[in-house]
């Protein structure tokens, strides 16, 4: 899927994550983490959002996420959202029956 | 070699020789007798001991470079002394000095950190160097040794063998007559309690006394007594009114930390040493003073009356005292402007030394008297060893404390922590640093499950009692399962081979060493 739109979602409340997406001109992915718990589970972060992505069929797009110490799921949930926003499309509910 | 935690340690750290921790103790015949540098000797001169100003007192002492200077921590973040005599000893020239107050909080105007890269300090001993100091010395802030921590209990033993020997100590009073006689517990700017004074008042070789209330002859109540003191000095301010003598701290509101807090309460309540005459301490965090209480209304619904509280005293607990709850508090420092101030109102009220408090190499300390001590932690792990010292980045996040001290004392210690913090667990496979060895805790209680130590000696009595009420315990693998499915396993931290602190236990053996941080 392509990325037809900056999108930002999330806070920096502690416990959550924001992330921001946005196409990428020179093509595939580049992400940007910022972490307070980046030395112990930057990996791990990184790992959630490459999958997400994926799921998504993305391929260019540049990420940025300022992460409060957010639990998996959160990240998982507020990347599946950026994910929606960036490419126009509404998520698909039935793919979590999988 | 490697200590009976499990840590790995060198022989030697420059020039400082390893003692590795080797387990507990339960008597020790020391060979030496107690060192003071105290001398006999007349300071009045006129009828006086005061002086002109900072840098007069200073040259007094004969402070030249590399010597050892002491200060109290009883003013907390509202301290001024540091900075100001550190400044005067500055503009004088004098470097190299070692710094050993019994704690450094968050001081940041002026910073510490300017002092040691200006070389007026080059080495460090304190119970912890939470803030902008103990950043940087993890990032590795250079220091002609490695900064050493230590319990509560232990400095005043160190202090005594002379391997803490102490030039100049430097006690700032919220009260002082010109002879020297201080408080604490008068003044604007009162703080209670000077508990972790009174050993650099009788060892140390000069004794500055520091307060911006100069009271007539004599400062009543005399804590601190002239015959230590030899120079007095009075600056326009001793620290920040608001900061050091904060109102009573609210209750917290967390749902997590009162289901925490109360959780112990229930521990203690359902222990068959919760009878007419127990004993407790349970400290100044958010959950010990919601545990307070719960305990008072346990107590209240036992019609028990507990004999004394111990250790860093709060306005729930003065208030406790007050509603008949408990007879004798003892206090080696006042939390907050209530406890301070409760001091000299209320005779049962005490001031105590820190020492009598928490060395165990007295004769006896008053914690080894005490029944429940309740204790903070940032991380603890499967041997049920505590860490208080370093976050997950290795940052350094709070001080020692008395917390060893009180784990070991205590018939049963129980620690309080949430089983996560954002996506830090608390309950790990194995603390990045031990600070309290974990045969000395009892209980660990979190809002995912309380779990009882089994090698602990209170543990088949503590089990007993826990299924006799009813309360329901789990492992502490079970808990450490729970806190990474919630988490994920965290990865180590990266180190490098330089030690920035050496961690010791109560009994002056080390029992870890602080590695620094390895950086991208």
């Amino acid at each position: 899927m392509e990325i037809k739109q900056a999108a930002m979602v999330g806070t920096l409340e502690s416990s959550d994550i924001q992330i921001s997406i946005s196409p990428n001109p020179s093509k595939g992915i580049s992400i940007e983490l910022q972490s307070v718990v980046k030395a112990q589970f930057g990996d791990a972060i990184v790992a959630t959002m490459t999958e997400v992505l994926e799921s998504f069929g993305i391929k260019d797009a540049i990420v940025n996420a300022v992460d409060r110490g957010a639990l998996e799921w959160i990240i998982r949930a507020r990347m599946q959202s950026a994910c929606c926003k960036a490419t126009g499309t509404r998520f698909d509910w039935k793919g979590e029956d999988k | 070699m490697i200590n009976a935690v499990g840590r790995e340690l060198p022989e030697k750290i420059g020039d400082y020789i390893v003692k590795p921790y080797a387990g507990a103790k339960e008597t020790i015949d020391a060979e030496k007798t107690v060192a003071s540098r105290r001398k006999p000797s007349k300071r009045a001169v006129n009828g006086t001991k005061l002086m002109p100003d900072l840098k007069e007192a200073i040259k007094k002492t004969g402070l030249r470079d590399g010597m050892t200077i002491s200060f109290h921590h009883c003013f907390r973040e509202g301290d001024y002394i540091i900075g100001l005599v550190l400044s005067a000893i500055k503009e004088l020239g004098i470097k190299g000095l070692r710094f050993a107050p019994s704690a450094v909080v968050n001081i940041k105007n002026p910073s510490i950190v300017d002092f040691v890269k200006d070389g007026t300090i080059n080495r460090i001993q304190a119970s912890g160097i939470r803030g902008e100091l103990g950043d940087a010395v993890v990032e590795g802030l250079e220091l002609a040794e490695p900064v050493i921590l230590r319990p509560h209990g232990a400095r005043p033993h160190t202090i005594e063998t002379g391997d803490l020997s102490i030039d100049v100590a430097f006690i700032g009073a919220s009260a002082a007559d010109d002879f020297g006689n201080c408080t604490g517990q008068v003044g604007p700017n009162a703080c209670g309690s000077l508990g972790y004074s009174f050993i650099d008042a009788t060892c140390a070789e000069n004794v500055v006394v520091i307060t911006d209330n100069l009271v007539p002859y004599p400062c009543v109540p005399i804590s601190i007594s002239q015959m230590y003191v030899d120079y007095v000095v009075k600056v326009d301010q001793i620290g920040d009114s608001a900061k050091i003598g904060a109102g009573a701290a609210r209750r917290t509101k967390n749902p997590r930390d009162l289901l925490i807090a109360q959780r112990a309460a229930d521990v203690m309540a359902a222990s068959r040493l919760f009878k007419d005459g127990y004993s407790f301490q349970t400290g100044a965090g958010a959950i010990s003073i919601a545990c307070t209480d719960f305990l008072a209304e346990h107590t209240e619904k036992a019609g028990i009356v507990a004999s004394y509280a111990l250790g860093g005293m709060t306005a729930n607990i003065v208030e406790m005292h007050k509603k008949g709850l408990v007879n004798t508090l003892l206090c080696s420092q006042s939390f907050d402007a209530v406890a301070a101030r409760a001091i000299v109102e209320n005779p049962n009220i005490i001031e105590i030394d820190n020492s009598m408090y928490a060395n165990m190499f007295n004769k006896s300390c008053a914690l080894d008297k005490l029944n429940f001590g309740v204790l903070g932690a940032l991380e603890i792990d499967v041997d049920f060893n505590i860490n208080i010292l370093t976050g997950s980045n290795g940052e350094m996040m709070s001080g020692i404390g008395g917390g060893p001290d009180v784990a070991d004392g205590a018939d049963i210690s129980i620690v309080t922590l949430p089983i996560v913090r954002g996506r830090i667990p608390s309950v790990v496979d194995r603390v990045f640093t031990c600070c309290t060895p974990g045969s000395s805790v009892a209980v660990v209680v979190t809002e995912a499950g309380i779990a009882l130590n089994p090698k602990h000696k209170s543990y088949e009595m503590l089990k007993e009692d826990l299924q006799k009420a009813g309360i329901k315990t789990v492992s502490i693998e079970e808990l450490l399962k729970i806190a990474y499915s919630l988490t994920g396993v965290p990865k180590p931290i990266e180190t490098t081979d330089k030690i920035t602190c050496i961690v010791e236990y109560r009994d002056g053996t080390v029992i870890d060493v602080i590695r620094e941080i390895k950086r991208d």
